[in-house]
């Protein structure tokens, strides 16, 4: 019987140490240690999704920077193509000219060839010619020796040259 | 390794077996005082009831106690004293005496003139007055500084006791308050239900604790635990919403002639209004009695086999001192399932008592 007949002291001072201790304690303790608890779940939270966020972020720039890679290197394939392309102009350009060159100094190196043999040529006629003359000088002079043969000859050039 | 269990094994063996030789004394007491026989059960109840004086040991008839203050009103006057005077209940002091017997059996009585007893108003610090304020006073001591721990730490990982006591403060939020009340109000309840569970998970174990200025049986105090459910009942009474009493006065889904002309249910579920916080309060004490009891039993088994005969005693206590550890252990393990139990339950009127009608309306 003693063991379930709660004493009245022990009620009235039981309800006033748990309510000090209750109003105390919400007072002072709880609101720290659950506001601390939350405070730090919010931060770590926070800390999650800015390492979801810088993962994110990486793995874009990771994608851009191979973007940009592959950009560069397509336009470092077109300045190649472009480069290539000036090369061979210019090479075609240069071998176009250095051909016209030859032509051109071949030409004129024919030509004076031609002029040079034509000089030779009307050298070697003048020559033949004054020679001629005075081959036929010296056989005029032999034939003409006697009067008859010179006779003749003026009857024969008489009648091929009318007067 | 193998090297390091067998020491400890042991070691414990050892622990285990001085204690038992310890308790051979005890034996040889019983033995000794054969004039007055061993009466366990007035052992057990002397030591789990609340008493004037805090009792530390006694050596044949010289009791070594720690005397309280007594505190009463009689007839218009206070009395303050030492409750020294009255001797173990063998004097008395300014007309005040210990009851010897009947239902008041060792509370301070005054006898009238004709011989019958008179119970004056009592508000004396009795073991259990003093074991709450030790305990209330450690409470508020821990917590506060808990609370500076987490100002001082703000956003770093607990560190030390706090990470214990985190342990319990997140356990009572997520698995007791969240669950039971609701993401949105359990706010306001969680001072009350941490206060409570820390409260009485505290007593439970300095209960288990044998030395001064512990193992008073304190959350196995009938007041002790009626106060707790006192607070559950006053808060949910307070607390509660229309909803909460739609649901007692016109109880929703159930057939109206439960209601009408025989108010049935109203009658039942007013009557549960009061059953709730009851069973509360009749668990937890019969729960931490019955630890306390068979604890007390199992050491009283070496008394009452050592006054047969001294040897048996000596067998006994071996076999008592074991199944006493083993009983601490598992008073242990009640001492935390008794307030989780007390706080969840709490969890679970107080949730009832705040029920939002949106959340309620989804269920019909």
């Amino acid at each position: 019987m003693e063991l379930v007949s709660p004493g009245f002291g022990l009620i009235f001072w039981m309800l006033l140490a748990f309510t000090a201790v209750f109003f105390i304690l919400k007072k002072f303790a709880w609101p720290g240690i659950l506001q601390g608890l939350k405070e730090r779940e919010q931060q770590i939270d926070d800390a999650l999704k800015a390492a979801e966020a810088a993962h994110q972020e990486m793995k874009n720039l990771k994608i851009d920077n191979e973007q940009l890679l592959k950009q560069a290197k397509e336009e470092r394939d077109v300045i190649l193509a472009e480069a290539k392309k000036i090369r061979d102009k210019l090479l075609d350009e240069a071998r176009i000219k250095a051909n016209e060159e030859a032509e051109r100094i071949v030409q004129s190196a024919k030509t004076r060839i031609e002029s040079e043999r034509m000089a030779a040529i009307t050298e070697i006629k003048n020559q033949i010619a004054t020679i001629s003359i005075e081959v036929a000088e010296l056989i005029l002079k032999e034939k003409l020796q006697e009067p008859e043969a010179h006779d003749q000859y003026i009857q024969r050039i008489l009648e091929h040259k009318p007067l | 390794m193998i090297q390091f269990i067998r020491s400890k094994a042991l070691k414990t063996t050892f622990i285990a077996f001085i204690l038992s030789i310890w308790t051979f004394g005890f034996v040889h007491a019983s033995a000794d005082a054969e004039k007055e026989p061993f009466d366990a059960g007035r052992m057990i109840v002397d030591h789990i009831i609340d008493a004037y004086d805090w009792h530390i040991a006694s050596f044949g008839n010289t009791h070594i106690s720690i005397p309280l203050p007594v505190i009463l009103y009689d007839e218009g006057k206070w009395y303050f004293f030492s409750s020294s005077k009255f001797n173990h209940g063998h004097d008395t002091y300014q007309g005040f005496h210990l009851a010897k017997e009947g239902a008041i059996k060792g509370k301070v009585v005054r006898e009238n003139a004709d011989g019958s007893l008179t119970r004056p108003l009592d508000l004396s610090i009795t073991k259990n007055v003093l074991a709450v304020f030790i305990s209330s006073a450690l409470m508020i001591i821990l917590f506060i500084n808990i609370a500076k721990v987490y100002d001082r730490r703000r956003g770093r990982a607990p560190k030390g006791f706090q990470a214990i006591i985190e342990l319990l403060v997140l356990f009572i939020r997520d698995e007791v308050a969240i669950p039971s009340i609701g993401q949105r109000q359990y706010m306001r309840f969680m001072p009350y239900l941490l206060t409570v569970f820390s409260f009485i998970f505290l007593n439970n174990i300095l209960g288990l604790i044998p030395i001064f200025p512990f193992g008073a049986n304190v959350t196995g105090n009938i007041a002790v635990t009626g106060v707790l459910a006192f607070f559950t009942f006053l808060l949910t009474t307070v607390m509660s919403n229309k909803n909460y009493w739609k649901h007692i006065f016109n109880t929703p889904g159930v057939p109206w002639w439960l209601k009408f002309p025989l108010p049935l249910m109203p009658i039942i579920e007013v009557l549960g209004m009061f059953t709730k916080p009851f069973v509360l309060m009749v668990r937890l004490f019969a729960n931490m009695t019955a630890g306390h009891i068979i604890i007390l039993g199992f050491i009283s088994l070496i008394f009452v086999f050592g006054q047969s005969n001294v040897y048996a005693g000596y067998g006994m206590s071996v076999l008592s001192v074991g199944l006493v550890i083993f009983m601490n252990f598992l008073e242990l393990l009640v001492a935390f399932i008794q307030a989780y139990v007390f706080t969840l339950l709490s969890a679970i009127f107080l949730g009832a008592a705040v029920e939002e009608h949106i959340a309620e309306g989804g269920q019909h």
